[in-house]
C-alpha cells in the first residue's frame, strides 16, 4: 500500500479540540465533520486539502479529548497518512482502530516542510520527500497492531475472528 | 522483577501470572463507559459487528452529560440514539436527566467503580477512577464498541513514573494545585503512554475528592492512567459507596519505575495554567509579580472540580462577598447528589447571594458546548481541565485553569487571585 500527497505541517501538541472543535460534535457524520477539520488551527486546510494529502506534525499529535471524531474528520477529509514525532495514546489507538494510517518518525517530522510532495510505502515503512530527495524510515507497528490494520480496523478484526 | 500496581491489575485481568512494560495483552473489562458524544459513534460501530447485543448489560454505563439537558436538536438526536440503545439492550446503568451527573463524578458516587477494576471509557478523563485503586483509561468509540461487544480490550502494558508525595499542604492548597504543578513540571506529554503512580506518606493529606481531581488530570500529562494505593481514606469512601466486593492490589516492593519524582506538599503554592496548554503553569506569586490579569468569567465545576469539597471550598471564600462587577460566575455541581447536598448545606444560597448562577449538572462550558461559551478576547478562570485554543468558545478567548479556591477568589476581585489576596 502506498500514499502520495502534499504536506500540511503543524507543530507540537496539536489537540483534538483544534482538529475538530466540540461545537461540531453534535454531529457524528464523517462528511460533515470533515468540513470543519483543523478549523481552529488552520482555517485554510478544508479548502486546500486534496485526496491523498499528508499531515506532518511534531510531538504529541492528537492530545486531549478521546473524541474519535478527530481521526474520523482527518480520514474523511481525504488525508492518506499522519506522520508525527509522537502521538497522544488515545489518538494512536483510535487511528489504528478506524484504519487511518499513522507513522511515528521523529526524523521525518522534523525534516519535512509544508507543501513538500511526500510518498509513503506502508509495507517497507519508507517515507520519501520527493521535493528534497530525503528518505526516512518510520517505526514499524508491532505484529498485533499490524493485524488490526490489515483487517481494516478493530471491528473487522473481531468480525473476522481475531486472526 | 516486581510489577507496578497498574501492571498487577492488568496481569490479573489478562489471566497472566506476570506482565512486563511494552507487552500487548487482551484484558477482561469490569466496566465500559460512554457519553452522549462518544456513544452514538460506538453504537454505530457495534451495529457493524457480528454479535447479538452486549456482553453484559450490568457492566456498561451510559451517561449523557456533555450537551445535556439537550442543547440543540442535533444533540437531542444523539441522546435519543443512546436512550433507545440503552432500552433495547436493557442497560442497567443508563442515567437519564434527573439521575445523571458528570460521568466521572457520578460513577464513583454510585459505587460502580471499585479498586482492582479494569475500566475503559470513551472519554479521556476516564482515568479518574485510578483515585480508587482501579486501572481506568480513556479510549475512543470503536474501542468502546468492541468492549461492549466482547467485554475485552487490548492494551500495551505501561511503564510508570512514581510520584512520592511527602509533607502537608497549606490551607486552600488542593489536589488541583498538585496536579497542575506536576503537569507544569513534566509537560503535557511527560507521562506519554505511561502510568502515573502516586504514593508516599503525604497522600494521607489528600482527600478522596483531591485524589479524583489528580487522577482525572493524568491524561493532561499524556498519562495512560493515574493511580493511588488503597488506604483508610479510600476504604472510608468505599464503605459508603461500593456496591460490590473488590480486590486491593499493591505495587511490588521491587517494582521497576522509569523514574521517581518527589513532591513536598508543604512547598506548593496556588497554581494556575495559562493559555493554551495545561503545562503553562504559574504560581500565584509569579502572577502577582508579572502583573494583574483581568477576567470576564469564572467557571467552577466539571469532572475535575465539581464535587462537594470543591463546592464547599468555593462557598467558604464567596460567603458574605460579592462577585466583581462585570464578572460572570457560573457554578455547576457535578451530580444531582452534589447539587442536593450543596443546597442542604446552604452553599447554593452563598453562590447566588454572591451574584453567581448555579446550573444543573453538565460538562457544558468545559468543552465550549453551552452554558458559558466565551466571546472573542474574553478571559475565564476555570476549574476545568483543558485550556486549549478555542476549548471554551472563540479561538481568541483564553482559559486559565485553577483550583476552586483560586477561581472563587478571582471571581471576587475580577482578576486572578488567591484567598490570601482577599
Amino acid at each position: 500500500m502506498q500514499a502520495k500527497g502534499r504536506v500540511f505541517k503543524y507543530g507540537d501538541n496539536v489537540d483534538t479540540d483544534v482538529i475538530i472543535p466540540a461545537r461540531y460534535l453534535n454531529s457524528s457524520d464523517p462528511a460533515e465533520l470533515a468540513t470543519h477539520c483543523m478549523e481552529d488551527i488552520d482555517k485554510e486546510f478544508v479548502d486546500k486539502v486534496n485526496k491523498g494529502d499528508i499531515i506532518v506534525a511534531n510531538k504529541n499529535f492528537g492530545c486531549g479529548s478521546s473524541r474519535e471524531h478527530a481521526p474520523i474528520a482527518i480520514k474523511a477529509s481525504g488525508v492518506s497518512c499522519v506522520i508525527a514525532e509522537t502521538f497522544a495514546r488515545i489518538f494512536y489507538r483510535n487511528a489504528i482502530n478506524i484504519g487511518l494510517p499513522i507513522i511515528e518518525c521523529p526524523e521525518a517530522a522534523k525534516a519535512i516542510s509544508a507543501g513538500d510532495e511526500v510518498e509513503i510505502d506502508f509495507d517497507s515503512g519508507e517515507i520519501r520527500d520527493l521535493t528534497t530527495g530525503d528518505s526516512f524510515r518510520g517505526q514499524a507497528f508491532p505484529e498485533f497492531m499490524q493485524k488490526i490494520i490489515a483487517n481494516e480496523g478493530l471491528v473487522q478484526w473481531i468480525n473476522n475472528g481475531r486472526p | 522483577m516486581g510489577m507496578t500496581m497498574t501492571q498487577k491489575i492488568l496481569a490479573h485481568a489478562a489471566g497472566l501470572p506476570e506482565v512486563k512494560a511494552g507487552q500487548l495483552i487482551m484484558a477482561d473489562l469490569d466496566l465500559v463507559l460512554g457519553n452522549d458524544i462518544t456513544s452514538p459513534v460506538a453504537i454505530h460501530e457495534l451495529e457493524k459487528m457480528k454479535v447479538e447485543g452486549v456482553f453484559n448489560k450490568d457492566k456498561i454505563a451510559l451517561v449523557p452529560d456533555h450537551f445535556v439537558p439537550n442543547k440543540d436538536i442535533k444533540s437531542a438526536e444523539h441522546c435519543k440514539c443512546v436512550r433507545e440503545f440503552a432500552r433495547k439492550n436493557e442497560i442497567t446503568n443508563y442515567f437519564e436527566v434527573g439521575q445523571m451527573g458528570i460521568e466521572h463524578a457520578l460513577l464513583p458516587e454510585k459505587g460502580l467503580t471499585v479498586p482492582g477494576d479494569v475500566i475503559i471509557g470513551a472519554d479521556s478523563h476516564t482515568c479518574t477512577y485510578g483515585a480508587l485503586g482501579a486501572f481506568s483509561t480513556g479510549v475512543g468509540s470503536t474501542d468502546m464498541a468492541a468492549g461492549m461487544a466482547t467485554g475485552q480490550a487490548w492494551f500495551k502494558v505501561p511503564s510508570a513514573i512514581r510520584f512520592n508525595i511527602v509533607g502537608k499542604p497549606a490551607k486552600h492548597i488542593s489536589g488541583k494545585d498538585l496536579i497542575l504543578h506536576i503537569i507544569g513540571m513534566i509537560g503535557v506529554d511527560g507521562a506519554l503512554y505511561r502510568s502515573m503512580e502516586f504514593t508516599g506518606e503525604g497522600i494521607r493529606h489528600l482527600t478522596m475528592d483531591d485524589r479524583f481531581t489528580i487522577a482525572n488530570m493524568a491524561i493532561e500529562a499524556g498519562g495512560k492512567n493515574g493511580i493511588f494505593p488503597v488506604d483508610e481514606i479510600t476504604e472510608e469512601y468505599l464503605k459508603e459507596h461500593a456496591t460490590r466486593p473488590y480486590t486491593v492490589y499493591e505495587a511490588d516492593p521491587d517494582a521497576e519505575y522509569d523514574e521517581t519524582i518527589e513532591i513536598d506538599l508543604s512547598t506548593l503554592r496556588p497554581t494556575v495554567s495559562f493559555p493554551h496548554l495545561p503545562e503553562n503553569t504559574h504560581t500565584i506569586d509569579q502572577i502577582h509579580a508579572e502583573g494583574d490579569i483581568k477576567i470576564d468569567q469564572v467557571v467552577i465545576g466539571s469532572c475535575t472540580n465539581g464535587r462537594i469539597q470543591d463546592m464547599r471550598e468555593a462557598a467558604e471564600i464567596l460567603k458574605g462577598r460579592k462577585v466583581a462587577p462585570g464578572v460572570r460566575l457560573i457554578v455547576i455541581p457535578a451530580t444531582q447528589s452534589v447539587y442536593l447536598q450543596s443546597m442542604e448545606e446552604g452553599l447554593l444560597r452563598t453562590f447566588i447571594e454572591a451574584g453567581g448562577v448555579v446550573s444543573t449538572p453538565t460538562c457544558g462550558p468545559c468543552l465550549g458546548g453551552y452554558m458559558g461559551v466565551l466571546a472573542q478576547g474574553e478571559r475565564c478562570v476555570s476549574t476545568t481541565n483543558r485550556n486549549f485554543v478555542g476549548r471554551m468558545g472563540h479561538v481568541d478567548s483564553e482559559i486559565y485553569l485553577a483550583s476552586p479556591a483560586v477561581a472563587a477568589a478571582s471571581a471576587i476581585t475580577g482578576q486572578i487571585s488567591c484567598p490570601e489576596d482577599l
